[in-house]
């Protein structure tokens, strides 16, 4: 396949570990952001490619692991009520809430249905004027684009009916609570590359500046991962912390301008709360007030929710890369991809649900 | 042992109240359905020896047909039955009429039957088109012809719209299981080698390229066929020496492998380069975050034979023309055992695990 089977190519994934091998001279510690580059490391092996001084940790970049129960449990009520046609991506589906998943409120009768788009969800509204449609909109500045979009769009067509469910998050926020925490084994950093894709890489240079840490924006291809860690391994040997960019294919300094602008003028940055982690200061997007009705949580007031995590679950620590999945007492016993206890497990791109996946041999 | 099934028994399957769509998506959902509810109450009535040691399941049921019976004795008919509710009922390369007599034939070919009559019963819905029902029956017919099989028996009922999602159809069939034949998971041990006789994921792909809210122009076609000539020929190659056979369906080839290895208690170990997937569907999975490893298939077979006669059961499938590209894809191991490792591109294992129930397009 064009464009991918480079980056799968073997010969050049065993010398870039070999390049790696030569250029590290002492133990780092690199956290790839993503779900998507924790999946491609433990799927196709990198990790264990690399010298025994290079540890990779796991970050908190998994959109569906880090949604707290609390929205989920807010969608689970809302997906219930009869005049609700309830629209998701197809990951969202499977994760539990406090109680009970969307696939369940599916089953008991509740309109819940997997779209590809959020316009899909707009396009539904229009034809569904007797019904309230509401759009589950999760994830990264990957995904907020698309969502300002169809709300823009909703907007524009006057839909009475159509809402959208926030809980979007940020990197950059969520990078700066890893640094800070008094456990932090942090060295540097592979970005996400989506999100990057957005967003540019300006957001990035005041955090390698204040905290002294090299980040490199990278793919989800074996090659990109294998190129990011070489690039900042050299860094950290080089007592370098810059921003850099592997994913220069993809990648521009800028970003996407006019991606950028609808997120802009649809969202602004607010207090969120991460499954596993807790709340973080101005880690989240809402929609402004201009965009207020178009609120499935203002539209839809449901009771406060308060949900507990289980006690059992490290989830918090795996999140923020101070331990590591298999460290867990409860991994692949008490808790499994069926029977999540928490966050990372929930989703396929949860680092503990790539070991569980791909590792079980090992324990 | 007590063999009688109490319904109040605690049934393992899962925390859920109510049927979920993941219990029917050949995943591990199923799977605990099966032997948490449907194995225990069905295999009650059976023979102590048999229920303390019960034969894996199988995509068919082989029975010896008993003294008495005007048949020669040691005769052995294989029986199984299959329901179609594929959304839409047309896609690129198929169609359920066409699925539903392939299906069939298939399981009881997975046995290493000669297929012989299918029952065909119709669930129709108020309100669909005659005129696609009638491509339909016409298609079952045709798709018989091709596989040397009678449709000899049927019925029909009609529920009110909306009850049904325009037709559903349920096929069941026999066959013969010829003398020598005996194909079954138990039959797998260490060193066998792993065929497969085509490119995966093209049904599940062409599927989803025409389904409501996410069709993509491609030219994706169903491998939709009939697989009952292609044991045959299999067969004649090295009768003994296929152990087990098993056709690629929902979950695709890591069902599958994952449902041997675990009924079998071997290890399985594949070679995922050998494994062969063009790229249409390749690209098309990339697109949309699946794995073709578990996208469903409609013409395809892993057969698990011994090593001495691999070469000549694969030289069989490449002269046939139901294999399309066979290939070795890995063997069967002591080690690891209800485990299938996938050895990637760049050495290392990891595990190809069942799924809890369908794939999922992710989110980004």
């Amino acid at each position: 396949m064009k464009f991918l089977d480079e980056y799968r190519d073997a010969e050049a994934v065993r010398g870039l570990a070999a390049a790696i091998r030569a250029a590290a001279t002492r133990p780092w510690n690199i956290m790839e952001i993503c779900g998507g580059q924790t999946h491609t490391i433990v799927r196709y092996g990198l990790d264990r490619m690399l010298p025994p001084q290079i540890a990779l940790i796991h970050g908190p970049g998994c959109p569906v692991c880090v949604t707290p129960v609390e929205i989920i449990d807010r969608a689970v009520v809302i997906a219930g009520r009869p005049e609700v046609i309830f629209c998701s991506f197809g990951d969202m589906l499977r994760v539990p809430g406090s109680r009970k998943d969307l696939f369940t409120v599916k089953s008991e009768g509740g309109d819940v249905r997997l779209v590809y788009s959020p316009m899909d969800a707009v396009a539904l509204a229009q034809k569904h004027p007797d019904r309230q449609v509401v759009f589950f909109a999760i994830g990264f500045e990957t995904t907020a684009p698309a969502n300002a979009m169809a709300v823009v769009q909703a907007a524009k067509l006057r839909l009475p009916n159509f809402s959208i469910l926030v809980s979007h998050v940020l990197v950059p926020p969520a990078m700066r609570a890893v640094l800070d925490s008094p456990l932090n084994r942090v060295q540097g950093f592979l970005a996400a590359g989506h999100v990057c894709t957005i967003t540019g890489m300006d957001q990035y240079r005041p955090i390698a500046e204040r905290y002294r840490v090299p980040i490199v924006v990278t793919g989800f291809e074996p090659v990109d991962i294998l190129q990011g860690i070489l690039m900042c391994v050299r860094q950290l040997e080089q007592g370098r912390c810059e921003v850099e960019n592997q994913y220069a294919r993809i990648v521009r300094p800028e970003g996407n301008r006019p991606a950028l602008e609808r997120i802009e003028e649809v969202f602004e940055v607010s207090p969120r709360k991460w499954r596993g982690i807790g709340e973080i200061p101005a880690s989240g997007l809402a929609l402004r007030e201009s965009y207020a009705k178009f609120d499935a949580e203002r539209r839809f007031p449901v009771a406060e929710i308060t949900a507990d995590e289980p006690t059992e679950c490290i989830a918090g620590e795996i999140l923020q890369g101070h331990r590591q999945p298999l460290e867990c007492p409860a991994f692949g016993t008490l808790c499994t991809p069926d029977r999540p206890l928490g966050a990372p497990m929930v989703s396929t791109e949860g680092a503990c649900a790539a070991y569980f996946r791909y590792r079980r041999r090992e324990e | 042992m007590n063999d009688e099934f109490k319904l109040n028994c605690p049934v393992p399957i899962g925390d859920h109240a109510t049927v979920q769509l993941a219990h029917g998506g050949g995943g591990r959902m199923m799977k605990n359905l099966i032997e948490g509810l449907f194995l225990p109450a069905f295999g009650a009535g059976q023979l102590a020896a048999e229920a303390a040691n019960p034969a894996p399941p199988h995509d068919a049921a082989v029975l010896p047909v008993a003294g008495g019976t005007g048949l020669a004795s040691g005769t052995r008919l294989a029986f199984t039955t299959d329901s179609f509710v594929v959304n839409p009922l047309f896609f690129p390369g198929g169609d359920i009429g066409e699925l539903a007599v392939y299906g069939t034939v298939n399981d009881l070919a997975m046995a290493g039957a000669k297929p012989a009559w299918l029952s065909a019963g119709f669930i129709l819905e108020e309100g669909f088109s005659l005129d696609s029902l009638r491509r339909i029956v016409e298609s079952m017919a045709a798709a018989a012809r091709a596989a040397g099989v009678r449709i000899v028996t049927g019925d029909t009922k009609v529920v009110d719209r909306g009850k049904a999602d325009g037709v559903f159809i349920n096929t069941s069939g026999i066959g013969w299981v010829p003398e020598g034949v005996e194909i079954s998971p138990e039959r797998v041990q260490p060193g066998d080698v792993i065929l497969l006789s085509g490119d995966l994921g093209r049904h599940g792909m062409a599927v989803m390229s025409v389904r409501e809210g996410l069709r993509f122009e491609s030219d994706l076609e169903s491998d939709c066929a009939p697989l009952a000539g292609l044991v045959e020929a299999m067969l004649a190659a090295g009768t003994a020496e296929v152990h087990c056979l098993r056709d690629l369906t929902r979950g695709g080839l890591a069902a599958a492998l994952n449902e041997i290895a675990s009924d079998a208690r071997v290890g399985v170990e594949i070679d995922e380069s050998a494994v062969p997937v063009t790229e249409p569907v390749a690209s098309a999975c990339e697109l949309l975050g699946l794995d073709p490893l578990y996208v469903a298939n409609e013409g395809r077979l892993v057969a698990f034979v011994s090593p001495a006669s691999a070469d000549r059961v694969l030289a069989a499938m490449h002269a046939h023309p139901a294999a399309i590209t066979p290939a070795r894809i890995g063997v069967v191991t002591s080690s690891h055992a209800g485990l299938v490792e996938l050895c990637g591109p760049f050495g290392p294992g990891r595990i190809l695990d069942l799924l809890s129930g369908e794939q999922m397009p992710r989110i980004c």
